[in-house]
């Protein structure tokens, strides 16, 4: 499928979504509450069928984060990347860890590394952390910790 | 011992194989639930050797933290700096020269043969068969000469920087390279004689640890791991990167599924990457080794992601910039830790022993999953 | 020309003229007694370092060649080292069996050199009932490492313990049976009479086929018998780190590893002593000249040699095979080895009736 014909069908498929333009493979905003909703979409439609979730980030942009979602396709070789805007203060998402397993492990190094709570996760622990580092978030912007960082 | 995590049945033991455990290669740690010798769960706890190389990276300029990225999966370190290269040319739009392309390439497929050939001998051993270690190291070494020769390093080389390689080849390399590959042929079917086919060893593998295509997909499996359950997923296949496309080459499939058909994968794709090496070693286009680069390099306001294969599965290097001399957040989607995931749904219900057999074909490389 | 038995009636000759009979006995148990503890320890040095020259030359490698002339110290050295090394206990470990269980292990495998018969006419004890003697002495194995497994309050070291006794439990029946065998065709369970019976050939070459399927069985069960690759699923290095001795330093370490290597010593002996004739020489049938010229050969280097050729390839299997998992372990014994072993001695029995044995 071109970029053309699947951005067409993403748009028929969800009216509600807004492209993004200049990235290497189609990306599309999607809201925190309709997240998992598309996801199921994305995932079931017989002409997308975006299996397999290769990349699943965060990315801290000081007065927000954004959940970024890389999918593709093994049957019709299309990519696409999901970007999800999440509050600075108390972030939650749907877990997608239902719908690729692959999410399971990557949600718990997204929670524990950028704080953000993903809602109905069956696991959400720490996972690369040691205990007790609940709350503080190393990969995010403002987190300072004079014993373990090296300032180069 | 660890604390009774959760309910456990009654006869179930909890045992954490690690961090300090011979079988896990590393400082993996895993708490395992075993009902005598069958296997109820495994749940990895990982961070051993967690460097935070991703924060690291945002204070490193474009230049600099490509080095850092041969710690992480230090087996196939030029590989994980090759994706950072190319990405960071993405950026920039640097044309590689012809010379430095074929070279890098050279060095991919050469050290995809030496991390098989470790995986190969530590496999074994995992097995409780010790020789294969020293007989896959015997092959290994002469990699890791040639590799000291031309990078002056044996294990990360740091070779590739954005615009092609480092320096050029030594004078030895194509020679060096010709006498491994005729080393390497005279060995193989002595690999064969000594692991592939024991009988002990096959009844080992086979029908052990398995993983459909549609598991292994949903779980993020990629490389030897997902080929071995059929699903094609060969980078240099699909999304070709450098000159791969113009090789000639096959993407090794097996449809087993099980602890066997991964063991075939990598066995067979070593001659494969033999076959791409012989394409290319008397083929070194003249010319330079290196793409002329401004001495800061900044690459533009944007998001730019690199997906290579290393000899793991896929390793993808997210990166966003800001405009700045350095990336504002880097991801390195790497493949052992999406590998490991599938792990537990592998293992429930198998023996004790299959774990440490299941663990060898995944091929975990701990500093990879980690980061 | 000097032999183990002139030198042994030489003391036996000298003793009795110089003191009573009893203090004759008295004396010439404390030197039997000596001469056991210090053959232990020559074996358990020769033998790791002959494991480590075996190991080295399969792996393409050099081995020890440091300490000594071409490395012969370093097994030494090594001792010398866990000597000095202290031999913790766990705290949460069940201290008595735990100190005493590496005692017994060394106990049962001295315990097994008495009826061996080093040479001709050079034995430590000519029992009757030699063949039986050494299975139910060999059982007992299994209480130590139980012993150990259990007290060291690791699940590690119990699982392997667990293995190792399901293990032993098993591999004695096949070897008990391969070893009947011998029994039906020599009609003794002395085992210098075994060997006797071997003066026109080895039992081996004069047992047709059954006999060959009983030694390959005997060798198999033996390796599993002293947990010896591919069988070694008590320590499993790379699933229960260490299994049964995980816990164990020191001293205490080594004397397991000792008995290990003896055992190894005693089942290749009794095997060589069972099937290839003991300190017999290479006899053939009538071939009175050729048969002549074998017995030039010393009786104990008779011994020793077939002695270390079955060592040798049990430390050939050691490092070439992969390890079996439990249940195929299990599947062979109780499947495959058990079955053909049952059937094998009633082939034997009707051979030993029939007379059809050379």
């Amino acid at each position: 499928m071109t970029i053309e014909a699947l951005k067409e069908k993403i748009t028929a498929l969800l009216p509600s979504v807004l492209f993004e333009e200049g990235g290497q493979w189609p990306t599309i905003l999607v809201e925190p509450a309709d997240w998992h909703k598309v996801a199921v979409l994305l995932r079931q439609d017989d002409s997308l069928s975006f299996d397999f979730l290769f990349c699943l980030t965060c990315i801290d942009w000081k007065t927000h984060l954004t959940m970024v979602y890389h999918l593709d396709a093994t049957s019709y070789r299309h990519n696409l990347v999901v970007k999800v805007k999440l509050e600075k203060v108390n972030p939650a998402i749907e877990t997608v860890s239902d719908i690729w397993q692959t999410a399971n492990f990557h949600e718990r190094e997204v929670y524990e590394m950028f704080g953000v709570n993903f809602l109905n996760h069956p696991d959400l622990r720490l996972l690369i952390l040691p205990d007790g580092w609940e709350g503080k978030n190393p990969l995010l912007k403002d987190f300072e910790d004079p014993i373990n960082m090296i300032k180069l | 011992m660890v604390e009774e995590i959760g309910s456990t049945a009654a006869g179930d033991i909890i045992i954490n194989v690690g961090p300090q455990h011979p079988a896990t290669h590393g400082v993996l740690h895993l708490v395992i639930t075993i009902n005598g010798e069958t296997i109820q769960k495994v749940e990895p706890h990982l961070g051993y050797i967690h460097r935070s190389i991703e924060k690291m990276c945002e204070s490193l300029t474009y230049r600099q933290f490509i080095y850092v990225t041969s710690r992480m999966d230090y087996l196939s370190s030029h590989i994980n700096n090759h994706a950072c290269a190319l990405c960071v040319e993405k950026g920039l739009q640097i044309e590689v020269p012809s010379r430095a392309q074929v070279i890098r390439v050279l060095m991919d497929e050469l050290t995809r043969i030496a991390s098989h050939e470790l995986w190969w001998g530590a496999m074994a051993m995992d097995l409780g068969a010790f020789t294969p270690f020293f007989h896959a190291f015997r092959e290994r070494e002469a990699i890791n000469d040639i590799m000291e020769e031309t990078c002056g390093a044996r294990l990360t080389m740091n070779y590739m920087v954005p615009g092609g390689v480092m320096q050029d080849i030594h004078p030895n390399f194509q020679r060096r390279v010709k006498e491994f590959i005729a080393l390497f042929k005279s060995k193989v079917n002595e690999y064969n004689e000594l692991v592939t086919g024991n009988i002990i060893f096959q009844n080992r593998m086979k029908g052990v640890g398995n993983l459909s295509a549609a598991d292994a997909i949903s779980f993020g499996c990629t490389g030897p791991t997902a080929r071995g359950s059929g699903v094609s997923c060969d980078i240099r296949k699909l999304y070709p990167y450098e000159i791969y496309e113009t090789l000639n080459f096959e993407e090794i499939l097996e449809t087993g599924g099980d602890s066997f058909a991964r063991y075939m994968v990598r066995v067979r794709e070593m001659s494969q990457s033999i076959s791409i090496i012989e394409q290319l070693i008397d083929n070194i286009p003249e010319g330079d080794f290196q793409a002329k680069t401004k001495a800061v390099l900044k690459l533009p306001k944007g998001e730019f992601y690199q997906r290579v294969e290393t000899a793991r599965g896929e390793f993808g290097v997210y990166m966003v910039s800001e405009g700045g001399t350095t990336p504002y957040r880097i991801k390195y989607r790497s493949p052992g830790f999406s590998n490991l995931s599938a792990l537990d749904h592998m293992a429930r219900g198998s023996k004790l022993g299959d774990l440490v057999a299941m663990m060898g074909t995944l091929d975990l490389v701990i500093p990879d999953i980690d980061r | 020309m000097w032999s183990f038995s002139k030198i042994s009636k030489l003391i036996d000759s000298w003793l009795s003229v110089h003191f009573s009979s009893t203090w004759t006995m008295v004396i010439e148990m404390v030197i039997a007694g000596i001469a056991v503890i210090t053959l232990f320890a020559l074996l358990g040095l020769v033998l790791v370092l002959m494991e480590r020259r075996v190991a080295a030359w399969i792996q393409i490698r050099l081995g020890p060649n440091r300490v000594g002339p071409g490395g012969m110290l370093q097994s030494l050295a090594d001792t010398l080292k866990l000597l000095v090394k202290e031999g913790m206990t766990p705290d949460g470990a069940d201290k008595f069996l735990f100190n005493l269980a590496p005692f017994i292990a060394m106990i049962v495998a001295m315990l097994l050199m008495a009826p061996i018969a080093f040479a001709s006419d050079f034995q430590l004890w000519n029992l009757n009932i030699g063949v039986l003697y050494v299975t139910a002495i060999s059982s007992l194995m299994v209480i130590s490492i139980l012993m150990a497994g259990w007290a060291s309050n690791n699940k590690y070291s119990l699982m392997g313990a667990m293995r190792s006794g399901a293990q032993i439990v098993s591999y004695e029946l096949s070897a008990g049976l391969s070893i009947m065998s011998i029994v039906v065709l020599s009609g003794s369970l002395n085992l210098n009479e075994i060997i006797l019976s071997q003066a026109d050939g080895w039992w081996i070459f004069k047992g047709h086929i059954p006999v060959v399927i009983a030694f390959i069985i005997f060798i198999i069960a033996v390796t599993a018998e002293t947990n010896r690759a591919p069988f070694d699923l008590a320590e499993a290095e790379s699933e229960l780190t260490a299994g049964f001795h995980t816990e164990y330093s020191g001293m205490k370490f080594a004397l397991f590893f000792l008995a290990e290597y003896i055992n190894v010593f005693i089942v290749c002996a009794i095997g060589a002593t069972l099937f290839l004739g003991g300190w017999m020489p290479l006899h053939i049938g009538h071939w009175q000249a050729f048969n002549h010229v074998m017995d030039f050969i010393p009786s104990s280097i008779w011994f020793f040699g077939k002695t270390f050729f079955l060592i040798f390839l049990i430390m050939w299997f050691r490092w070439t095979f992969p390890r079996l998992r439990i249940d195929q372990l299990l599947d062979l014994e109780w499947k495959y080895l058990l079955p053909i072993s049952i059937f094998n001695i009633l082939l034997i029995t009707l051979m030993a009736i029939l007379g059809w044995h050379f």
